[in-house]
């Protein structure tokens, strides 16, 4: 069992929520993942980026976006409530360097796992300068965490209610071409990563991106993590989260993500790519 | 025709009463027909997911028990690869003592109830018994392991097994890694030995594969719940989501929280996947990941979980062992109109057990045999279509014995499914390897230990069942894990 000791709504789906779970406080690293499963015998296992930690406390925060069904009976319990199951840390760290000029892209809940990775390659001495998308200006979180780690810090829009109009991949070419940083880190909603891959390709740039598929035990049994990266089938939860943005299959990895996705949702997400690919065109 | 539970009862008594107060011979013992396993009706139990198999009644036991013969040489213990007493614990149970045969079957065995049902007893302990022998027909054996599954079933139900006895405290502490069969094993006889026990569970419920992926309606889950009960009542402190070497390494678990020796009884739970194009289309599950989805997510019941299922109308089932079966069984009481089973070599060879290939008949899963599949095909959006195939025919025997499966030329065809589950079976994790030092694996990532203590190539820590020995079976798995305990007894004995 592990408490809820904070929750704090953050937008209006996303939820900051800090819980008890000392051991994956003190052994977790940025990067790095849990699952998260409740509700007794018929709960889902979620996975769910560990967004900071504090070990003398041993607490973990996580950012949550109630998306669908468990992610709504999640966020829906208060501070005092536990959780039945909580797992990890899962997953490999992110390889922290001295890389010189890193570039962070965070795309809307994809900012919270971002942050502990900025953060560690800050202090690091890393230069680091961070891309915050999101569809409008309700949905940034972390923003100010964001702000005094980044050497600048670049906001954008889709609507253009705060800071840029425009998408993620904007700014991120522009900053390709003028500031060519070193690494580029990438995450977010999938699609909005294989646009990123795609911007930062032609610039021979190595790119990062943390992959969200779709898990169930998060210990390399099961293979419903599975990717195609290159030639290789990777686990996400044992070899990943974190790929070669330039390797992974982007259009697989997005239609096994839509497995069990109604029509309305697959209308939704070719939308969505109809937008991106409008917006390539531009 | 299916033959209710009353009419074999009524078929058991009848004989019970001819044979009352007559001496029989070897002969008539083994002309006595084998007691049938009383079952669910096939067309009734493809829509629920309650046991197959109902369980002998008490006259059929006793019948059962008439056929042994008690032989000198007892060659079924040698079948057994945990050496049960068997004719000891048949003889009581023909008196219907079966609190007496439970005593018999616990000095060797700790899992009756769970090995009575998923024992290949075909290939271990029936494999060898004089009955079988003088019908000339392995299934016309003594049936060894029905009888074991009554007798557990029966202490159970009636509350009347024996508590095992603890010894003082020994002030040790043991680390085990997993819960499965050879781990439950290894916490019984090292918590009976006096030490404190501390088993650490990846998932969020303790039974390894007899929760997650053997189906409810083979192994129903409130028996392994009860053999997790049982250690707890013994003091056996049980850790659920601790997934060894990522929240604790083993190193730290001894270094930092005194733990004196580690058994990791982790299993083989990494997915083979063929290899073949399409193998990552939308549908195309390993065994694991399907079994999983059903039974430990509880998907099976749609209206309760939260865990969904891919609907599926043809199923193809890559594999031709115990896990290609319950896939198949499993996906038939999802909805499925048609499962089909592809393997690649005849009937002759299927893996699976005998029992469960029957039952898959009678549910009506369809079997292709002598069938390799090339690839599998999917449409536009990512879903699959089909699978392609070619016709097999079998060739010189292989280093298995079993005679290889070669390729007919020019006989390629695409075969119509929307599903895919692979269960050509599983291979070590390599999880605890990655993250301990000094650990040694062989070519196929199974722990190298010692033969006899089952130590590994770190000292202190010790090893046993599917991580040792591959994909084995349950039996195996509980028989390595005591193995390992008395060693690691001895081991703290002398430290
Ligand atoms: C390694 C990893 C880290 C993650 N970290 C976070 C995090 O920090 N915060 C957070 O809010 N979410 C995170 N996710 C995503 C989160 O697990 C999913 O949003 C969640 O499983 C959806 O569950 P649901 O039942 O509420 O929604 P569902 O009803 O299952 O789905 C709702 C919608 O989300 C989509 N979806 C389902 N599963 C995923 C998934 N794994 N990723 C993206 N979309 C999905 C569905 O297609 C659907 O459109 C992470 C996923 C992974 C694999
Ligand atoms: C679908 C299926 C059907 C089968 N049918 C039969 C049958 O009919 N008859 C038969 O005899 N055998 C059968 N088997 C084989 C049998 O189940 C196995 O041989 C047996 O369960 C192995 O036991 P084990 O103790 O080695 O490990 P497992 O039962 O595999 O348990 C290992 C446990 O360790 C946990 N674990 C792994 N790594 C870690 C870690 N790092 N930290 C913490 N926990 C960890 C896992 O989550 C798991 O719960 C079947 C197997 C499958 C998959
Ligand atoms: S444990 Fe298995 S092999 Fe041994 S007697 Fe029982 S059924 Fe037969
Ligand atoms: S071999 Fe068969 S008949 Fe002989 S003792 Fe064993 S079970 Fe009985
Ligand atoms: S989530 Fe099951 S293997 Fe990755």
């Amino acid at each position: 069992m592990n408490k809820i000791v904070y929750k704090e709504q953050l937008s209006n789906d996303i939820y900051k929520i800090i819980i008890q779970a000392p051991l994956i406080a003190e052994a977790r690293k940025p990067g790095q993942f849990v699952i998260l499963q409740d509700g007794g015998d018929f709960g889902e296992r979620i996975p769910l980026t560990i967004a900071d930690a504090d070990t003398e406390k041993g607490t973990i925060t996580l950012i949550i976006q109630a998306s669908g069904e468990s992610t709504m009976l999640l966020t829906s319990k208060e501070v005092g409530d536990s959780y039945d199951n909580v797992l990890g840390p899962l997953g490999n760290p992110t390889e922290l360097d001295n890389y010189g000029k890193v570039l962070c892209v965070g795309g809307g809940v994809g900012v919270a796992p971002m942050y502990p990775i900025a953060k560690a390659l800050h202090n690091m001495g890393n230069e680091v300068k961070i891309i915050m998308g999101a569809r409008n200006k309700d949905l940034f979180v972390m923003k100010d965490e964001m702000r005094a780690i980044a050497d600048e810090l670049i906001l954008i829009t889709d609507d253009g209610s705060s800071g840029r109009k425009g998408l993620v991949t904007e700014p991120l070419k522009e900053l390709c071409e003028e500031w060519k940083p070193d690494v580029v880190f990438i995450i977010g909603p999938p699609i909005m990563m294989k646009f990123c891959a795609l911007t930062t390709k032609p610039f021979g740039i190595k790119s990062y991106a943390s992959l969200n598929t779709i898990m169930i035990d998060g210990t390399g049994m099961c293979g419903g993590c599975r990717v195609s990266i290159g030639d290789d089938t990777k686990f996400v939860c044992v070899d990943g989260p974190e790929f070669d943005a330039h390797k992974v299959d982007w259009n697989n990895m997005l239609t096994r993500l839509g497995t069990y996705k109604g029509i309305e949702t697959e209308k939704k997400q070719e939308c969505l790519c109809e937008l991106k690919q409008k917006n390539e065109a531009r | 025709m299916h033959i209710t539970r009353e009419e074999l009862n009524k078929t058991a008594e009848d004989i019970l009463s001819k044979y009352d107060g007559v001496t029989l011979t070897a002969k008539d013992r083994a002309g006595i027909p084998v007691q049938e396993m009383p079952a669910q009706d096939p067309s009734v139990r493809i829509t629920n997911m309650e046991e197959v198999n109902e369980g002998y009644t008490e006259a059929q036991v006793k019948a059962e028990a008439l056929r042994c013969l008690q032989c000198k040489n007892k060659p079924c213990i040698k079948g057994c690869p945990v050496g049960i007493n068997i004719p000891g614990f048949i003889a009581k149970a023909a008196e219907g003592d079966f609190a007496g045969a439970n005593q018999v079957i616990k000095e060797s065995s700790l899992l009756p109830s769970i090995c009575g049902r998923v024992c290949p007893q075909e290939s271990q302990c029936q494999a060898t018994c004089t009955v079988g022998k003088m019908n000339k027909d392995v299934n016309k054996a003594v049936s060894i392991g029905r009888i074991e599954r009554f007798v557990a079933d029966y202490v159970r139900e009636n509350d009347c097994d024996v508590a095992p006895e603890i010894k003082k405290a020994s002030g040790k502490r043991v680390a085990i890694v997993g819960s499965g069969p050879s781990s439950i094993a290894a916490a019984a006889d090292l918590r009976k030995a006096g030490h404190e026990v501390v088993m650490f569970e990846a998932l969020h419920k303790a039974g390894g594969v007899l929760v997650y992926g053997i189906p409810e309606f083979r192994l129903p889950k409130k028996l392994v719940q009860h053999e997790i009960d049982n250690l707890k009542a013994m003091g056996v402190e049980i850790n659920l989501n601790y997934l060894v070497g990522k929240t604790r390494t083993i190193e730290t678990l001894m270094s930092k929280d005194g733990f004196d020796a580690v058994f990791v009884g982790s299993g083989a739970g990494l997915p083979k996947f063929m290899n073949i194009p399409g193998e990552n289309l939308i549908g195309v599950f390993s065994a694991n990941e399907y079994l999983t989805r059903s039974n430990l997510m509880k998907a099976y019941d749609e209206k309760h979980s939260r865990t969904p299922l891919w609907e599926s109308k043809r199923v193809a089932i890559f594999g031709g062992g115990n896990v290609a079966m319950d896939a198949a069984r499993t996906a038939k009481r999802l909805g499925a109109e048609n499962v089909t089973i592809i393997y690649r070599r005849s009937e002759e060879e299927l893996p699976a057990r005998v029992e469960e290939v029957g039952h898959a008949k009678e549910e009506g899963i369809e079997f292709m045999m002598l069938h390799q599949p090339h690839a599998i095909v999917g449409d536009d959006k990512g879903h699959v279509t089909g699978v392609k195939v070619v016709t097999c025919e079998l060739g010189e025997p292989d280093a298995s014995g079993r005679r290889r499966p070669v390729e007919i030329e020019g006989t390629e065809q695409v075969v119509d499914f929307d599903t895919v589950v692979v269960s050509i079976g599983n291979t070590s994790n390599p999880l605890i390897k990655q993250t301990t030092e000094g650990i040694d694996v062989n070519r196929r990532g199974n722990f190298i230990v010692n033969e006899e203590t089952l130590e590994t190539t770190v000292p202190g820590v010790f090893a046993g069942g599917d991580i040792v020995l591959g994909a084995a079976t349950v039996i195996l798995a509980m028989g390595q894990g005591r193995k390992a305990a008395a060693a690691i007894n001895a081991y703290l004995g002398d430290k």
